[in-house]
Order: structure tokens, then sequence, then C-alpha cells
């Protein structure tokens, strides 16, 4: 583990008597990608507007390399912001813009021109300093904001969903484009986002938030393949989730567990079983295996849907016992005549192993995660 | 016939409009002493016009007085619109809506509250009076021009600029400013207008030490039609469709 950049302690804010972050800890380790996600309104973007110095919060510390910054002024705090729709200087040439930071700090003009030539050669935007912001693209103006904020060399970049407004292309190659100008400016990267697929491909942690209540910490494997809870693995990813009954919880490393009359053996997960407790099996779509009817193995169930997605056929298939499950299947290079007609009869069934354990949460918390995911 | 009643009736409210005004410059350079017979074309009332010195001088009182009640107002009204826009404070509504009574009430109301004022608190009646009526009257315009164009103000800029390492005076003279520059001087110009030809509030207000342009031509209209007043008219008019397009080249160059 590298050295801590960033600590939270049991950081806290309300609105309006609404509590938006509730006693928050996270180290953000120097030189890393850590990725905020979360819905709407969980308080990820409330927590980067904490770390840049907009909001005070109403308990709590943020440190940075040991020092405390809860009453520095953000223009006196080692970190920039991206802003989500760019926030660039409307009155100002891309030039100006970006040597913004870099005035401020009253650097000598010579110097002040090389840096600023310097951050707009990395965005590959070198040619477009003469213009205006109203005169480029969306794609370009997000260059130039974050040739803007990394002008200044900060410690840390803080990015507010940067990528939403952009087309899914463009996006596309943003990400790409973020990930190597932080590898090559090895600054810390916080970045904010509700778009889950841009977090796992993006991010050396993800950070899952709901309600101003950490969900998950962990690297974009950790969340996408064994989550903590029922709302990270709605949240993440598509998933379909198997109500099972445990059978036998005192067979050493493995318990059986009987889902949906189908009896099979499950690595013992890391929370605590009993026989004849009830729980969640988890299966990703590409987890599933689509076998044919007259197979011994699986649960019988009936194409309801079929999408032909390029590299994979999705489809969806109803159990006999009304449970929709979703699949995800590579084609079968040898299998020219690979695909399924509406209505025909299956049988599901899954790599052993691939499957993930939880354990039933309270009601409430079960139907809160179905809305919120 | 469809075709044809639009455009006739087009016509006639646009020859209303302008006929008056055309006719009104064309007499300024009617060489004639009848405003009514038309005697060659003469420069000799811009002349007199320039002759009349009492003229003159109520002349420059004016564009004086004008230019410092837009400015004055500028700034008062710059700042309100910004603590309107910024802050959430008590009675912010009611201050609101105090603005749209000061816009809103009959002019002769505003007038006679503002003479009653003076007396009481024993002002005397000239320039300075004038002054403090003008602002008051140009004020609720320039907040209400300024406020415009901060609602649609991005709120992440004056952020922006913070985070670069602005100070919070640094950030309002380098972004804050220039981008509602546009509205600050639509304020002024409109402040600038209406302190220009303004009657009534003046008319009560000012004193013999400080005459002003309107009330010169009204007092002078009186005795009958000069047409010294075509040539003051015909001036003023190419004063105002200067600064009208001024203020629209300001506008469309700082656009965005």
């Amino acid at each position: 583990m590298k050295k801590t950049l960033l600590s939270l302690r049991n950081l806290t804010k309300q609105f309006d008597g609404k509590t938006v972050l509730d006693s928050l800890d996270l180290d953000i380790a120097d030189g890393e990608f850590i990725t905020l996600l979360g819905p709407s309104g969980c308080g990820k973007t409330t927590l980067l507007r904490l770390m840049a110095g907009f909001e005070h919060p109403d308990a709590g510390s943020i440190s940075l390399a040991g020092e405390e910054l809860i009453d520095v002024a953000p223009e006196n705090r080692p970190l920039n912001t991206v802003f989500q729709h760019y926030a660039l200087f409307p009155h100002m040439s891309v030039f100006d813009n970006v040597a913004y930071g870099l005035k401020m700090e009253k650097r000598p003009k010579d110097e002040i021109r090389q840096r600023v030539e310097e951050a707009l050669a990395m965005v590959q935007l070198q040619d477009y300093v003469a213009r205006k912001p109203h005169q480029l693209s969306g794609g370009q103006q997000q260059r130039v904001a974050i040739a803007r904020a990394v002008v200044k060399r900060p410690k840390m970049l803080l990015l507010d969903e940067p990528l939403s407004a952009l087309d899914f292309k463009l996006r596309r190659t943003m990400q790409v484009e973020l990930k190597r100008l932080q590898r090559e400016l090895g600054i810390t990267f916080v970045f904010v986002t509700h778009d889950q697929e841009e977090a796992l491909s993006m991010s050396d942690r993800v950070v899952v938030f709901k309600d101003g209540v950490v969900q998950q910490l962990g690297t974009p494997r950790e969340v996408y393949e064994r989550p903590a809870n029922l709302f990270t693995a709605r949240f993440v990813g598509e998933t379909n989730f198997f109500p099972g009954r445990v059978e036998a919880a005192d067979a050493g490393d493995s318990i059986t567990v009987d889902v949906l009359g189908l009896k099979r053996t499950f690595r013992r997960p890391d929370f605590a079983v009993v026989d004849g407790q009830s729980l969640h099996v988890l299966l990703r779509p590409e987890d599933i295996r689509v076998l044919a009817p007259d197979d011994t193995e699986g649960l019988p169930g009936r194409v309801v849907e079929r999408n032909y997605k390029g590299s994979t056929l999705d489809s969806v298939i109803h159990l006999e016992d009304g449970t929709e499950v979703l699949a995800s299947e590579f084609f079968d290079e040898d299998d020219p005549t690979f695909d399924y007609r509406l209505g025909e009869p299956v049988r599901v069934s899954w790599v052993d192993g691939w499957e993930w354990l939880l354990p039933e949460e309270s009601a409430a918390a079960e139907a809160e995660a179905v809305t919120d995911a | 016939m469809s075709r044809w009643l639009p455009r006739a009736y087009l016509t006639l409210v646009y020859l209303l409009l302008y006929v008056p005004i055309g006719i009104l410059v064309l007499f300024s350079f009617n060489d004639s002493r009848s405003g009514y017979t038309w005697g060659g074309l003469s420069l000799r009332w811009y002349q007199s016009l320039f002759n009349n010195n009492a003229m003159v001088e109520a002349m420059w009182n004016s564009l004086w007085l004008a230019l410092s009640a837009a400015t004055v107002s500028t700034v008062i009204g710059a700042l309100t619109a910004l603590a309107l826009h910024r802050y959430r404070f008590r009675g912010k509504k009611m201050l609101n809506g105090m603005l749209f009574v000061v816009m809103m009430s009959p002019e002769i109301v505003l007038a006679i509250s503002l003479l009653a004022l003076f007396l009481l608190v024993g002002i005397q009646l000239g320039y300075v009076s004038l002054l403090l009526a003008h602002v008051t009257f140009c004020l609720p315009f320039v907040v209400i021009t300024v406020m415009a164009r901060l609602s649609g103000f991005d709120e992440r800029l004056p952020e922006a600029a913070r985070d670069l390492g602005a100070s919070d005076f640094t950030m309002t003279r380098t972004v804050l400013i220039p981008v509602i520059m546009p509205a600050l001087l639509a304020g002024w110009l409109l402040g600038f207008t209406l302190s220009l030809d303004d009657v009534v509030v003046s008319t009560f207000v000012s004193g013999p030490s400080y005459e002003i342009l309107p009330l010169r031509i009204y007092s002078m209209v009186r005795v009958g039609l000069k047409p010294e007043v075509n040539a003051l008219g015909t001036l003023l008019l190419v004063f105002s469709l200067v600064m009208l397009m001024l203020s629209q080249w300001i506008l469309s160059r700082s656009k965005r």
C-alpha cells in the first residue's frame, strides 16, 4: 500500500437537516485513481466539494499529507477541480483560461507561456490557444478544463462527473485519455461518477456510495465479483438473484444450497450460515449457461427475449417459478446456428464456483436496494 | 386582398411612427422662419441653437447629470443585484418587491414624495437633488437588468476561479465583473437615457441654479414652437442612435 495522501475522518455534512454525508472515513493513497460511485443524491458530489473547500463540513476532518484542510480557503488548497460542465471562463481565450491559475501564483510571463503550452500539448489542443470556449466542441472544452486544472501541478485532481455531458464515443476516448494523463502525471485522481462501467474501467479503487454512507470500498474486480451487499450487487452491473436455502452448512469448506429445487454445492461464504437459512445466490449474466431442454442439469425455463449485441447474445429466460434470468453468451465460432427462438424451452445453469452468496437483508433494505439501483 | 391588407396596415403603423420624426429632422434644415412652410435648406437653426448660451448650458448640465446618475445607479444597482443574487437574508423578498414599487409607481407620486423629502431634510434644489432623484428612479432598472444576467450566470465560474487560486476579490475583478459587463453597460445606458429625458420628476426637484435640457425645451415650447427645437431634437435623435448602436456593438462583441 502506498502512503496515504488525503485522509477523511468522521466527515459529516447536513443540508437543511438532511444528512448528506454520515461520519465518513476514507483514506486516499498517493497517486491512485479512486472513483466515488453512486446514484444521484448519494453524497458523492458533496464529498468532492468538501475536499475542494466549497462546502464546510458539520463535523470531521480532512487532512492532506498530515495538514488539516477544513479551515483552508479553496484558493489555498493544493487541489484542483474539473467541473461537470467545465466552468470555463467564457470571456477568456483558451490560453488565458489555462494561464489563470498560474497568473494567480504570479509566475513570470515566460514560465506561464511555457507551462500553458505544455499543458495544452498534453491534451492535444496546442493549436487552439486563441479560441474562445464557445468556439470549441464539448470534448475540446473538456480538455481545456483538464489542462487548466493540471497546469498548477496539484497534489490531487478532483473530477466531478467530467464526462457526463459527452456522447458515448467521445466518453470512451476521454476515459482512455484521462487514464493516460493520470499515469503520466502521477497525480492522485478523485473521480465522481454515477456510471458504473466508467468507474470499473478507469479506477484503481472504487468507493460505492448510498445515502452518504460507504457501501463498499475495493478494486473494480472486488466490487463487481464480490459485492458486499445487495445494493452494490444491483448498482454495479447486471445481476441475477436466485433465492437459496442452506441444506447442509457443516460440510467443511463448502455448503449445500437448494436453489429452486436444485441442490448445488458452493464455497462457504465469509458470513456465518446455519441449516435452513435463506440467502441470495448472485450470478452475473455472463456466468449463466443456457443448455438444451433435454439436458439433465439446470433449471427449466423459456426464452422470452433475445437481443443480438454483436459480440454477445443477450437473452431473458423465464424460469418455471416466474424468476427472470438474464444471460449473456459469447458467440460460438464453431456453431453458426447459435441462436434462440422466442418461447423456446431451455435449461439454465452456471459454472460452479462463479456464484456469489449474500445473506438476506431486512425487508426494507432489500426493497430499497431494488428502487435505488 | 389577404396579402395586401397586412402590408398596408404595417405601412400605416410605420408611417405614424416615423413621419413625425422625419418631419422634425427635415424642418430642422428649413430656412423658413415659420414652422409650416418650406423655405429651402439651411443650417441657421443649428447655428442659432449653438449661439443660445442658456440652451448650450442646459445641454451640458443634462449630459453631466445623466452621466453621473447612470454611473452612480449602476454601481449601487450592480452591488444590490449581486447581494440579492448571492445571499439569503431576512427581508430579501421585501427588498426585491420594493424595487418594483419604485419602478411601477406613477412618476408624479415619486416626484412629490422626493420633493417633500428634500424640503424636509433641507437639501437645496439643484444638481444634488436632481442626482438623488434620478438615481432613485434609475436604480430598479439597473438592478433588474443585472439580476437577469446573473440568473443565467454559471455558479461554478466563481468556484473555478477560487479553485485556481483567486481570492474572492480577485475572482470578482477577473471573472464576475467581466462576465456581467454587458448587463452593466446595458443598465448604464438605460439609466443614462431615463435620466436624459426625464421631465416629471425633474420639474419638481430642480432649482433655478441648475437648468436641464428637457425643462428648457418645455419652457421654450410653451411660448411658441421655434425651429431651434427641431434642430435640438435632431441632435438628440442622432445622439441616441449613436448610443444605441454603441450598446449593440458592445453587446455583440462580448456575446458569451
